[in-house]
């Protein structure tokens, strides 16, 4: 398959709020559900090993019309909740049969109990990530909460997996999380061959289709990028924090790179590559699990940091590894986790001289001016005065 | 008669609403909104009880030429009461270029102003004359000052009396004859207006009975947008909320649900079988997607207000429109104007846009329900109507949708529906 | 009459000696050396605290007390232009810029540096970032409580243990690494038993608006007797006196059949009875309860008065169970609870305290109070079967607070109320 079929492909499923893919494998295994899930991290791996789809639920994006959704939120609340509300309202995600909400903000939070009153039929659950840094504690609470997520899915199924089926669908996520890690790493070393476009709706794709054929496209893409290079151009290198809830429209991603600047790292959908280490498979595996959530989770704004110098460090982590040249704030309006972050996440990196914009978009922004302007702006500075 | 009065001081108009005993209306009147609030409501209620005497005068008279007279007569009444207005502004204008000291200049411009009033006069004396005057603002501010506007600039002279001087000294006058009551009610101008169509027997007969006429106001209530203090009673005060619950229910009685859109605010009602509101939500506090955001636009287009709905209809192709923020309304034109989009499917999509957060509103009151009643301003506008319609269908079903010519009054009409209860 | 108003003034004159007096140790800290502990008032373990000699600070008092001083204005502008967006949370940027104006508090002395962050995280997420922003401003060890939320409506017996651990483990080593003290449980007991003699009479306090007129203001009028046990004077003898006082003052209205004192003046005539959710707007408190007594609206229960503590269906600390209580006490607080427990609530609270209606006031920093108000809305309107109001402002924005705009809203609710009450009597 050519690089353009593939795109065309998870375009058409990143365009699909009606979640037509979701309905056909429901309808291809009579008897089998769906149960989705809400940003940043949920433990797909369980509602995998269950025989369940996991469904991965972002908002409607600039591609919904907001009717019912904004009777449930006043106009200082985020964008991505009234779009999830409205997806619910007009029957366009009648196919799950359970919802997980994570313990992001308050407002996805208090969205649990709001799907509790509206879809009492519904299975609801809080997830609500351990935030402690100590394992010896936060691995038995996260376990436990995890058995108890598993049995409510297993309940929900029909099916209550084994060792062995849990074990393996870990390894198959801890592939899953390998193939995104190579994707974000061709893109390090190509940009041009890897647009962030493309990257970008292939893991979009990947959040409602199995993750054994979200691997395979995966693989696909490879081969068509070797297949087909693209010619490399003197755009500066960024990386993209603070879109990993709420997410910026198709539009504004592309507008970042047209204007000049390669992201060469983002935190966009981060609930699919959390865990930045293969999930251990031979105890038991809750447990590897849970110790995995407390030993590698990724550094982002919905977990507590507990080390006083991670918040200074952070950024020139991440611009170090990615061999970025600045940083793109780019947070959506009223996100808490983002924005009240966003200050110590700015020092760190100026402290660093590193180079930084900030802007705040919304996943419905229809237009793009300011930030083409921006971002363009931001790269010629970088390309004439370098890092400093 | 004992009467009752309801009076509405909104944001841009205030409007007043006279009942008989039995909860008719016998009379309306509406006037410009301005500063002094009292002055305004005033003049409302003046227009209104003007209008209830004139229904009255139209009881006395049936026949077909009777009616072409009685038109005679109210015509020359509204003359009256321009002139009046004018006179006064002339008057206030002599005192201003006394004042400001002209030197040499000053016989010039006490002429160029003198010939600019006296055009105007002809201009009105036409216009009342003629048997179906064209349709125009029925406010003096607005008819006088593009007559004013036209002649000054006709007039004018860059080297000596120029334009801004003379605009200048109207835009001081014009807000002191707004502010400062007038006599212009019936009684005091009735009889000059039948000197001017000659004093026909039978009208001044007619005129003669219905001025003898006792209307004697038992109760008022006034309402309006709650930003200033009203010059009313506390205890005659009703909320704006409950006035256009109960207004609309009067107008049209299967209403269960009120969508009013006007300049500053949108509320979303919902009223029960006797038009008591059950619930309301209103705008928060941004005037996102409210009348004054069609202002904006049509600023920013260089249209006037009523161009923008037949524009918006001629669209084939509505452009999706995300953002109702009167702040940023501008630059998202601009950058759609810049794409290449078409005027009339950008103002679709504004009008839609506008719709929309109508629509919330209307979802967070609990829902539309048959009968479904729009009011204020902005149901006037076709394409906000048109959306409406739409978007009611595609949501909620087939729903009676009303809309009243009269929809302006709707706030006046349920103060003085409220002031019948409280008389009664 | 005479005899009840000296009354009134007692629990109000210790209740301003006692914060004078605490703000003083807090100023005189540095020279006695009594640590100090800076903590959030949903799930402050004062306590906890206390039984190490320690002095609690807490963000949001002064946050809310500079609201009501008129000097939250400058001090969000100030953080603003430090960066901070207009977005989120005042009380945060309220508080950043007061420090970075020099840590005065409110009362006008100098606030000590914290020896220890206690970060307990109970139902609101911008607790954590607040307490990471402070760690960056004073460089001094934080120790995060992690308390569960209840998602499923109740605080489920793991959630309870790994509170405990948590506490056992890693709270009171910090707060015994930071105060140098040991751990005392005897000490612990002995302010358990002191907060729950003064929550019996808070309870009480509160439960006297179940009278006709109510003797209190339950919203606008408790913010100030809760002040003293949502902040720093629960488990301590100045709180239990408080609260005693307080009390008896309270019975004597009840006997003398007396309706609260309001901004207006004393409100026998009780209009309307409401029940209010969400917290207040301290930048023009006065004004907005004035709004509401001027109508005759006296507010008879509110939910923001259980934010630092539900007590009024039973928990109390418990001495027998040190740790295992303040997990009880901290999985309670108000905006740990989910949704349909909130809702459940309200609905209970117009039920026993026979409300007319009830007013959501939705503040804009708050999303763990907001997010979910409008359908909170609906669900209490049809559930109670009375119509409830929408009103929105802020915290401590000034910006945010447009009077005419709450007052039309407030005043046609209230109109609407009547009409109702007249269609239904006709």
């Amino acid at each position: 398959m050519g690089r353009e079929s593939i795109i065309r492909a998870a375009r058409e499923i990143y365009d699909d709020l009606d979640f037509q893919r979701v309905r056909d494998w429901l309808s291809q295994k009579p008897g089998t559900k769906a149960v989705g899930y809400l940003p940043v991290y949920a433990p797909r791996e369980l509602i995998h090993a269950c025989g369940l789809l996991p469904v991965g639920i972002h908002g409607g994006g600039d591609r919904v019309e907001i009717i019912k959704g904004d009777a449930f939120y006043q106009s200082y609340i985020c964008h991505l909740p009234r779009s999830v509300v409205e997806l619910g309202q007009s029957g366009r995600l009648d196919m799950l049969s359970g919802m997980l909400f994570p313990s992001t903000c308050d407002v996805i939070r208090n969205l649990s109990g709001m799907w509790k009153m509206l879809y009492p039929d519904q299975y609801v659950r809080y997830i609500d990530v351990p935030q402690i840094a100590t394992p010896e504690i936060a691995i038995p609470f996260w376990e436990g909460e995890l058995r108890h997520l598993l049995n409510d899915l297993a309940k929900l199924s029909g099916h209550h997996p084994s060792e062995d089926e849990l074990r393996a669908s870990l390894g198959l996520y801890n592939e899953v999380r390998a193939a995104l890690r190579e994707l974000y790493e061709l893109r390090r070393t190509r940009p041009w061959d890897v647009p962030t476009e493309e990257l970008y709706l292939l893991m979009r794709a990947g959040e409602s289709i199995p993750p054994e054929d979200f691997l395979a496209m995966i693989q696909s893409y490879f081969r068509a990028i070797d297949d087909e290079p693209n010619r490399p151009r003197d755009n500066s290198r960024v990386i993209v924090v603070g879109s990993f809830c709420e997410q910026p429209p198709l539009g504004l991603i592309k507008t970042i790179e047209r204007a000049g600047c390669y992201v060469v790292d983002d935190d966009f959908l981060i609930g699919n590559r959390f865990l930045t280490e293969d999930v251990e498979l031979s105890g038991d595996p809750l447990s590897c699990l849970a110790e995995s959530f407390v030993r590698d989770a990724v550094a982002t704004s919905v977990i507590y940091e507990a080390d006083p110098h991670g918040k200074r460090s952070e950024i020139k982590d991440k611009v170090d590894a990615a061999g970025a040249d600045g940083v793109i704030f780019a947070a959506a309006s009223f996100c808490d986790p983002a924005l009240l972050d966003r200050p110590m996440l700015r020092t760190g990196a100026e402290a660093h001289d590193i180079p930084c914009i900030a802007f705040k978009f919304s996943e419905n922004s229809g237009q793009f001016q300011q930030f083409r302007e921006q971002a363009g702006t931001f790269s010629d500075s970088i390309k004439l005065w370098g890092g400093a | 008669m004992r009467c009752v009065i309801g009076i509405d001081l909104g944001s841009t108009t205030t409007k007043a609403v006279i009942l008989d005993e039995d909860g008719a209306i016998i009379g309306r009147g509406i006037t410009n909104s301005r500063s002094n609030y009292e002055l305004a409501s005033a003049v409302a209620r003046s227009e209104a009880f003007a209008d209830a005497r004139f229904r009255l005068v139209a009881r006395e008279v049936r026949g077909e030429l009777d009616q072409a007279l009685l038109g005679r007569l109210e015509r020359a009444f509204r003359l009256e009461q321009t002139l009046g207005q004018l006179g006064r502004l002339h008057e206030l204008i002599e005192e201003e270029i006394e004042r400001r000291q002209y030197g040499e200049l000053g016989p010039t411009v006490r002429e160029a102003v003198g010939s600019i009033v006296k055009a105007i006069e002809l201009e009105e004396r036409a216009h009342f004359g003629s048997e179906n005057p064209p349709l125009r603002s029925s406010f003096f501010r607005d008819a006088v000052g593009s007559a004013y506007n036209r002649y000054a600039e006709e007039i004018s002279d860059p080297k000596g009396v120029t334009f801004d001087l003379l605009l200048g000294l109207y835009d001081k006058c014009i807000i002191r004859v707004e502010n400062e009551p007038m006599d212009l009610g019936f009684q005091e101008l009735i009889d000059n207006a039948l000197d001017r169509i000659e004093n026909p027997t039978l009208m001044v007969d007619a005129v003669r009975a219905a001025a003898s006429t006792e209307l004697d106001e038992a109760c008022m209530v006034g309402t309006g947008y709650g930003r200033a203090t009203l010059p009313f009673p506390k205890e005659a005060i009703r909320s704006e909320i409950l006035c256009h619950g109960l207004g609309a229910h009067a107008m049209f009685p299967g209403t269960r649900t009120v969508l009013d859109i006007g300049g500053q605010d949108t509320k979303a009602i919902q009223v029960d079988d006797s038009g008591i509101v059950t619930s309301f939500q209103m705008n928060d506090r941004c005037a996102a997607g409210c009348g004054r955001y069609l202002g904006y636009i049509a600023d920013e287009m260089n249209m006037g207000l009523h161009e923008l709905g037949p524009m918006a209809e001629k669209s084939t192709r509505c452009v999706k429109i995300n953002s109702t923020c009167t702040v940023f309304a501008g630059a998202e034109l601009r950058e759609r104007l810049s794409l290449g989009e078409r005027r009339e499917d950008i103002l679709a999509g504004l009008h839609r846009a506008i719709i929309l957060r109508a629509m919330s509103l209307l979802a967070r009151s609990g829902g539309i329900d048959d009968e479904f009643t729009f009011t204020g301003g902005v149901a006037n506008n076709e394409a906000a109507v048109h959306a409406l319609r739409d978007l009611v269908d595609e949501n909620y079903g087939q729903k009676t949708l009303n809309i009243s010519p009269d929809s302006i009054y709707t706030g006046a009409l349920g103060g003085a529906l409220f002031a019948h209860r409280l008389a009664s | 009459m005479a005899e009840t108003s000296a009354a009134k003034d007692r629990s109000m004159i210790l209740q301003k000696q006692m914060i004078a007096n605490h703000y003083r140790q807090l100023e005189n800290a540095p020279e006695t050396g009594d640590p100090v502990v800076y903590t959030f008032v949903p799930g402050n373990m004062n306590e906890l605290v206390r039984s190490f000699g320690a002095l609690p600070v807490l963000p949001e008092i002064n946050a809310l007390q500079s609201g009501m001083r008129q000097k939250s204005g400058d001090y969000i502008a100030e953080a603003e232009r430090a960066g901070h967006s207009e977005d989120v949370c005042t009380y945060v940027k309220c508080d950043i810029g007061m420090i970075k104006a020099g840590n005065i508090s409110p009362t006008g002395t100098r606030l000590p540096k914290p020896d220890l962050l206690l970060l307990s995280y109970t139902g609101c997420y911008t607790f954590m970032k607040w307490f990471e922003l402070l760690r960056e401003e004073y460089d001094c060890p934080t120790v995060f409580f992690h308390v569960p939320y209840q998602g499923d409506g109740t605080i489920e017996a793991e959630h309870r243990d790994y509170m405990m651990r948590q506490l056992r483990e890693e709270v009171i080593p910090a707060l015994e690494k930071a105060t140098g003290r040991r751990y005392d449980e005897d000490r612990l007991r002995e302010y358990l038993t002191l907060s729950a003699q003064a929550e019996d009479d808070l309870v009480a306090v509160l439960q006297s608006a179940k009278n006709r007129p109510s003797p209190i203001d339950a919203y606008f009028g408790a913010v100030y007797y809760v002040g003293p046990i949502f902040s720093s004077f629960r488990g301590t003898p100045e709180g239990v006196e408080y609260y005693r006082a307080l009390r008896e003052e309270v019975e004597a209205r009840v006997a003398a059949g007396q309706g609260p004192m309001t901004p207006v003046g004393q409100l026998d005539d009780e209009k309307y009875r409401l029940v209010v959710e969400g917290p207040p707007n301290w930048t023009s408190f006065r004004e907005f309860w004035s709004m509401f007594a001027s109508e005759g609206a006296n507010v008879v229960a509110s939910t923001y008065t259980k934010v630092g503590g539900t007590y009024d269906f039973g928990f109390r600390h418990d001495p027998e169970d040190p740790l295992g209580t303040l997990a009880d006490y901290c999985g309670g607080c108000y905006t740990n609870i989910n949704l349909p427990g909130r809702v459940d609530m309200l609905v209970d609270y117009i039920r026993e305290y026979e409300a007319d209606g009830f007013v959501i006031n939705s503040v804009k920093s708050c999303n763990s109070f907001s997010a979910g108000q409008l359908m909170m809305l609906r669900e209490v309107e049809k559930r109670a079967g009375v119509p409830g109001a929408f009103i929105e402002s802020d915290l401590v924005d000034p910006r945010y607070f447009s009077a005419a705009n709450i007052k039309n809203r407030l005043e046609s609710y209230l109109q609407m109320i009547d009409a109702r009450r007249m269609g239904a009597s006709a």
